[in-house]
């Protein structure tokens, strides 16, 4: 339990799980929280050292999620995820995602994504559990129901509020806008105007000293690509002389856009291994000038390198015999930013007999592997993404199938190979304690060539369905 | 085969012609398969390098693409440096690419959503020069596209091989619209080599070079690269007596 000073009281400001099902509560008297719960361990609070820990999870979700991040005190980060969800494979995924790696860093979060920051903040708190997707326009409807505490008030307004009997924020919707206002001022409509997508409200992008960031504000505002081109290019010489300076080199780089709407169009782009080329990069980041949509122009670029790692200049040996292998990676990052990281890879060789578990994606760019896979069995060089069932006359246990039927087509089998027996991985799953599957090359009259396995020894029923499935195409 | 006697007039109209496409210069390097029949056949004695050339698969081939990724990667594994394989659909088993000569280090794969791309994908690889070649699986490629994909090659000295793969077995017609690649080849699965035991032997294939500039069409039956890439003679004409292999 955390304690803090309200004016003269000290009062419970956090309390753990176990703590809640005591019956403490955030707000009580401390005097009233140790009558209560003889041995409890109180902590001062520190609000200068959670800020700063708030404002480090907001640094790291700027790294991995979205370039437009901002801290949304006491205990909540704002992201733009527009344009950044799809990297992550959609909202909901990017939600899990991001959920899951803060659980398993000791963080309980819940997250909402809404169409505005005031319905996000409020799902996120009220209705998130903890994850929630509100669809386009269904604001209002989601709002209604949930307590005024969601709007972001301060509590004095919350409090006066409650005495006019005002419960939900559907209560306040249809009341007449202007004694409200007479009355609390303007900041409860715009709250709720806000919410609603009525009023917007920018998100001022989180930017720790620490980020090597060149902005360059235009007194005309630009929309033309090839001027959009010319001004990253200027930006990224500042960029790169002060990522210089640093001794560092940019893994990702974005580029905000500020439109004189207020809107903020992002671009970012991420590399394979630190650099501060200037050319590379802007040509990089100049691909992705169609993606910006300039509106009615744009007043402010700025360029920034959110992950950075050293790079130092080193020595190149200078090898007389051999030609030093190609740098490829300005191939790679110029092909992951136009197919998306996952989309380009090399494959290794992983130690399982499982046909689809024994190779493994790894970065293109990583060390050499240096061994491969045993090639005492001819392996397909076509394999089907998951097995798929075909018709078969075969004899049991351990013949091969006389004909097989795949996809609508009957093939006599001419001649066959096997079977090459491959257990289930006991060892790591239970589930595949005894399962075998019976792999055969077989050929049809025509020379085609497939993979085709038998689940089950073709003995006991408990090894495996025994049915038939054909898993690749030998070339 | 008869292989048709040297024609100094010929040859000198064929250098006009190539200059006329500026295809001049110096002369292109070339990747023998190994295979004097196979070799003779094509201009300069193997296959040209830092030029484009198509392969498809033929009959269920054209779908599956299993034999035409073979040849490929036996072609791609005889030339040094990194091999960028862009596909669509992620359906290339590495063990079997790496009993073809294309070890797992070799490749690096790109997956791209559409044709499109990976049309785009694959010039960006033959442009940048350090890649040893440059693998494609693309279903339709149009005479501009395939010129300017020519043109990346020439231009980095990097071959590319367009992997002709198509959804479905009567799209495979597109095949006969012409491109400007060098060379156009099929590759089709025949019967493989009888064995004394019951088994699979060594796979066969049907190679046609159905079209090479400056050079003459060919069928051949050869046997499925090995673990270098290189493919072979089938048994029944590599065990002819002497005189009738130089025939």
């Amino acid at each position: 339990m955390l304690a803090g000073r309200a004016g003269n009281r000290r009062l419970v400001t956090a309390a753990c799980a176990v703590a809640q099902e005591l019956g403490l509560t955030v707000g009580m008297p401390v005097s009233k929280a140790q009558a209560m719960v003889p041995d409890l361990q109180v902590m001062p609070h520190d609000p200068a050292a959670d800020a700063a820990s708030l404002e480090r999870l907001a640094l790291w979700v700027l790294q991995r999620v979205s370039p437009i991040v901002a801290v949304d005190p006491p205990d909540g980060l704002v992201i733009d995820s527009t344009g950044a969800d799809h990297l992550h494979g959609g909202e909901e995924a990017m939600l899990e995602t991001l959920i899951g790696r803060l659980v398993m860093s000791g963080v309980t979060a819940r997250a909402a994504v809404a169409d505005t920051w005031g319905a996000a903040h409020a799902l996120a708190r009220h209705v998130a559990a903890p994850m929630h997707v509100a669809a386009p326009g269904t604001a209002e409807a989601l709002l209604s129901p949930l307590p005024l505490a969601a709007l972001r008030l301060p509590p004095a307004t919350l409090a006066s509020l409650r005495t006019l009997g005002f419960v939900c924020i559907g209560d306040l919707l249809h009341q007449p806008r202007a004694p409200l206002t007479r009355r609390f001022g303007p900041d409860l409509c715009r709250r709720l105007d806000q919410a609603l997508g009525h009023a917007s409200e920018p998100i001022e992008p989180l930017r720790p000293p620490e980020l090597v960031e060149v902005r360059r504000a235009f007194a005309e505002p630009i929309a033309a690509a090839e001027t959009i081109a010319r001004y990253i290019g200027k930006l990224v010489v500042q960029l790169c002389a002060a990522l210089e300076e640093r001794g560092l080199g940019a893994r990702r780089l974005d580029l905000l856009c500020w439109r004189v709407d207020a809107h903020v169009q992002t671009v970012r782009v991420g590399l394979a291994r630190p650099q501060r080329d200037p050319q590379r990069l802007t040509r990089l980041l100049c691909e992705k000038i169609e993606t910006i949509s300039p509106g009615y122009g744009i007043e402010i670029l700025s360029l920034t390198a959110v992950m950075v790692e050293p790079l130092e200049a080193r020595q190149m040996a200078s090898s007389l015999l051999e030609a030093p292998a190609p740098d490829l990676s300005g191939l790679v990052d110029v092909l992951a930013n136009r197919v998306g990281a996952r989309g380009i890879y090399r494959m290794a060789p992983v130690a399982s007999d499982v046909p689809e578990r024994s190779v493994t994606r790894i970065a293109a760019l990583s060390e050499p592997v240096g061994v491969g896979w045993p090639d005492h069995w001819p392996r397909p060089a076509r394999l089907l993404p998951r097995p798929e069932p075909i018709e078969t006359l075969a004899l049991l246990p351990d013949h091969p199938p006389a004909s097989i039927t795949w996809r609508g087509i009957r093939r006599k089998v001419a001649r066959a190979d096997g079977p090459e027996r491959v257990f289930g991985e006991w060892w790591k799953h239970d589930a595949e304690m005894i399962a075998v599957r019976d792999y055969f090359r077989i050929e049809d009259e025509a020379g085609e060539r497939y993979w085709v396995f038998r689940a089950g020894d073709g003995e006991h029923a408990e090894t495996g369905s025994h049915r038939w499935f054909l898993h690749g195409v030998f070339g | 085969m008869p292989v048709r006697p040297f024609n100094p007039a010929l040859a000198a109209l064929r250098e006009q012609i190539a200059a006329m496409e500026g295809e001049g210069g110096p002369a292109r390097e070339v990747l023998p398969f190994g295979v004097p029949d196979l070799d003779r056949r094509l201009p300069g004695g193997g296959l040209a390098l830092g030029c484009l050339h198509e392969v498809a698969g033929g009959g269920n081939g054209a779908v599956d693409g299993a034999a035409a990724s073979c040849f490929a990667a036996g072609i791609a594994a005889r030339l040094p440096g990194q091999v960028l394989w862009c596909v669509t659909q992620a359906d290339l088993f590495a063990p079997g690419l790496e009993q073809a000569g294309l070890g797992p280090d070799r490749v690096i794969y790109v997956e791209a959503g559409d044709d499109v791309s990976v049309l785009a994908c694959m010039e960006e690889g033959l442009r940048h020069g350090g890649l040893g070649a440059v693998v494609a699986d693309v279903a339709r490629l149009s005479m501009t596209a395939s010129r300017r994909l020519h043109l990346a090659a020439k231009g980095s000295g990097t071959t590319g091989i367009a992997l002709r793969r198509w959804r479905r077995q009567q799209e495979a017609y597109d095949f006969g619209q012409p491109t400007a690649a060098m060379t156009r080849w099929r590759i089709s699965v025949l019967p493989s080599a009888p064995l004394p035991v019951p088994g699979l032997g060594r796979a066969r294939w049907l190679i046609e070079l159905i079209r090479a500039r400056a050079g003459e069409s060919l069928d051949i039956e050869l046997e499925a690269c090995d673990g270098t890439g290189h493919l072979g003679h089938p048994a029944a004409l590599a065990d002819r007596p002497a005189q009738a292999v130089g025939a």
